[in-house]
């Protein structure tokens, strides 16, 4: 058990999937980087640097740079998870899959379901999302809630560096689609890890910390805000519990239920957009499964409708911050 | 000729059972139609076989299809019975009756899967061929596609990457004129060969009636990939029997515009004129063979028909392998 930072950790767990098995391997835009170019290979070990390193274990035959064609190699990622292999595909920004998002909605979700039981597309799809470096509206995006919606995707959002190697060799694993989300400004937080492989179960949510008062539930990089929102609460007697799902898709509906029903309020905690998205898709399974439970109504504490704005200030404002988690907890607890 | 006398029944069987099959879903739309959107590949017989008749029937050759499929299913090896109860919704199709026609596969034989959204599955033939060339299996992956997905940039995209990254892979335009019911003409720039060879693809242009031009050109193709020379292209100019899909009227076409292209550029007629007389190959034998095609055809479709539909339950099965 070491301390390292999210980025290591998800580079150990591609180091560790690669060395265990030769059918695993990695395709992207400049995951290596300098391809063919006059200066340094390597050069970028992917735009985060999180594979920085595995072209010099692996070789350029199993870590791939690719065109900026998005649907080319999201596609060839398909195909090759479909005759045998296991590809870790890169799609650099969420935002992206703009392009390229037929190859998910389409085919990698749909093949079994239409193909039959032998269909399998053992495709781990790594991405990143979120404010971040005033990246602006087109690379700053939370959009997983959109991939949650489509049957035959698994969507999977670690929020701390443990979580985040167990979860990626999970998926790695795993024998369906894959959506891993990385948020980019998480990629320096640290936390022990252990040297070796292991994997954490689809769809079985954390408890970060327990209270009688409220439960707040959040996702990715929210659930620290949460776990500092909550540690700033206590001290003024309001006790909170503290839930990260882990996986968006499954989504563990039954931890969730369970400490709603115990604390009877619940504030959910998301990055993403109001509408349509995972605080308001947890408020109505809430409101749908234990209603008689709910002694207050429920919170969502996200982002605006709005696109992630450029100026520091206006982005600053854009993110859902602690003190609006304080905000919403103090709102519904007497 | 080039080609043992085994190899031209099998050939001419293959082609005949297509039209067959799709002739007699023709009678099955025009009487009843319950199976959706069926878009009929009669007319392109000699593309599907002429190209799949070079590729082993295993997942080591990879056919990835279109919404205009059956051909290609039939031509790769798929079981006849899973295609045509696939195609009625039936438990026993090659999906479970949850698929139909735009979605048929058997990746017992290689047929990776029709697709129904136009030019999607030639990143997936990208994707076969990188695991022919990671594993060093000598497989090859052929993506079929028509003029309309010609216009699509995963097409582009993937002829691009085949080319640069040396993929063992044929593209396979099967041109029938029609993105639909618009003609190529108000559509497209160019042409296809002067597109592959503005990515440094081979690509040559073949009667895509003509079941020995079509075979040759593919053999030819075939062998390049097998050899780690990269990337094809052909272009077939095929006749289009039917209508778009199924139920569509036709008003698009021209008088008179089908019945010419059924007496002038028939795959099966020509292939006839051009074997018999050979010494090798007689009418009565392949008027058997037309017998019993028809015959098969006519009884997978039947028993289909009649097949069960798949039970309530197995509208949740196959989402995912695990959740």
């Amino acid at each position: 058990m070491s301390i390292i930072t999210m980025r290591a950790a998800l580079n150990d767990a591609l180091r560790l999937a690669m060395r265990n098995d030769s059918d695993v391997f990695l395709l992207g835009e400049d995951i290596a980087g300098g391809a063919n170019a006059p200066g340094e290979d390597d050069a970028w070990g992917g735009v985060f640097q999180v594979t920085k390193g595995l072209v010099g274990e692996f070789g350029r035959e199993r870590v791939v740079d690719t065109p900026i064609s998005e649907t080319a190699f999201l596609g060839l990622a398909i195909g090759a998870a479909n005759t045998g292999l296991r590809p870790v595909v890169e799609i650099m920004f969420v935002d992206f899959f703009g392009v390229c998002f037929d190859q998910v909605l389409n085919n990698a979700a749909k093949f079994r379901y239409m193909y039959g039981a032998h269909a399998k597309t053992p495709i781990t799809i790594r991405t990143t999302y979120g404010v971040g470096g005033l990246a602006a509206a087109q690379h700053s995006q939370t959009l997983y809630s959109i991939f949650a919606h489509i049957p035959g995707i698994k969507v999977v959002a670690p929020s701390n560096p443990y979580d985040a190697k167990g979860l990626l060799l999970e998926a790695i694993g795993d024998d369906d689609p894959v959506i891993f989300f990385e948020h980019k400004a998480m990629y320096d937080d640290t936390g022990e890890v252990p040297s070796g492989a292991y994997t954490i179960p689809f769809g079985e949510a954390a408890i970060k910390r327990d209270g009688g008062d409220a439960t707040i539930v959040a996702f990715g990089r929210m659930v620290g805000f949460a776990e500092t929102a909550a540690e700033q609460l206590a001290s003024d007697g309001i006790h909170c519990t503290v839930v990260d799902p882990r996986t968006i898709s499954p989504l563990d509906e039954s931890t969730i239920l369970n400490c709603v029903r115990q604390t009877g309020r619940l504030v959910v905690v998301d990055e993403g957009h109001p509408r349509c998205g995972m605080a308001s898709d947890v408020a109505a399974i809430v409101a749908e499964k234990a209603f008689a439970d709910l002694k207050a109504p429920v919170r969502m504490v996200t982002a605006p409708h709005t696109p992630v704005p450029f100026a520091s200030n206006l982005e600053a404002e854009y993110i859902p911050s602690v003190a609006d988690i304080v905000a919403a907890v103090r709102s519904i607890v007497d | 000729m080039d080609y043992t006398k085994e190899e031209l029944i099998e050939a001419y069987m293959q082609m005949r059972i297509i039209r067959a099959f799709e002739e007699e879903l023709h009678r099955e739309a025009e009487e009843n139609n319950s199976f959706g959107f069926a878009h009929l590949y009669a007319g392109a017989e000699a593309c599907a076989v002429g190209v799949c008749m070079h590729l082993e029937p295993t997942m080591r050759d990879i056919v990835a299809s279109t919404h205009r499929a059956h051909g290609h299913f039939i031509a790769k090896g798929g079981d006849l019975n899973a295609i045509a109860h696939e195609i009625f919704g039936r438990a026993d199709g090659s999906g479970g009756g949850k698929g139909g026609t735009m979605h048929v596969a058997d990746w017992n034989v290689g047929m990776l899967g029709a697709n129904s959204i136009i030019g999607a599955s030639a990143p997936h033939a990208l994707g076969a061929a990188f695991t022919a060339k990671y594993k060093r299996t000598g497989g090859v992956a052929v993506a079929f596609g028509g003029d309309g997905a010609s216009n699509q940039g995963a097409v582009f995209e993937s002829m691009n990457f085949a080319k640069a990254y040396a993929l063992p892979v044929v593209f396979i335009l099967e041109d029938n004129g029609y993105a639909e019911s618009t003609y190529k003409s108000y559509t497209t720039a160019g042409s296809p060969c002067e597109r592959a060879a503005g990515f440094g693809i081979p690509a040559v242009s073949v009667d895509g009636a003509d079941f020995f031009a079509v075979a040759s050109a593919a053999k030819d193709a075939i062998a390049r990939a097998r050899n780690g020379d990269g990337p094809s292209l052909i272009h077939c100019d095929v006749p289009l029997f039917f209508a778009h899909f199924e139920g569509d009227q036709e008003t698009y076409r021209a008088s008179g515009e089908v019945s010419k292209l059924r007496s002038d550029r028939d795959c099966l007629a020509l292939f006839r004129a051009q074997v018999i007389g050979t010494g090798n190959i007689d009418t009565a034998e392949l008027d058997r063979l037309d017998s019993t095609a028809t015959q098969q055809a006519a009884k997978a479709i039947a028993t289909a028909k009649s097949a069960p539909q798949p039970p309530p339950q197995a509208l949740f099965t196959n989402v995912y392998a695990s959740y």
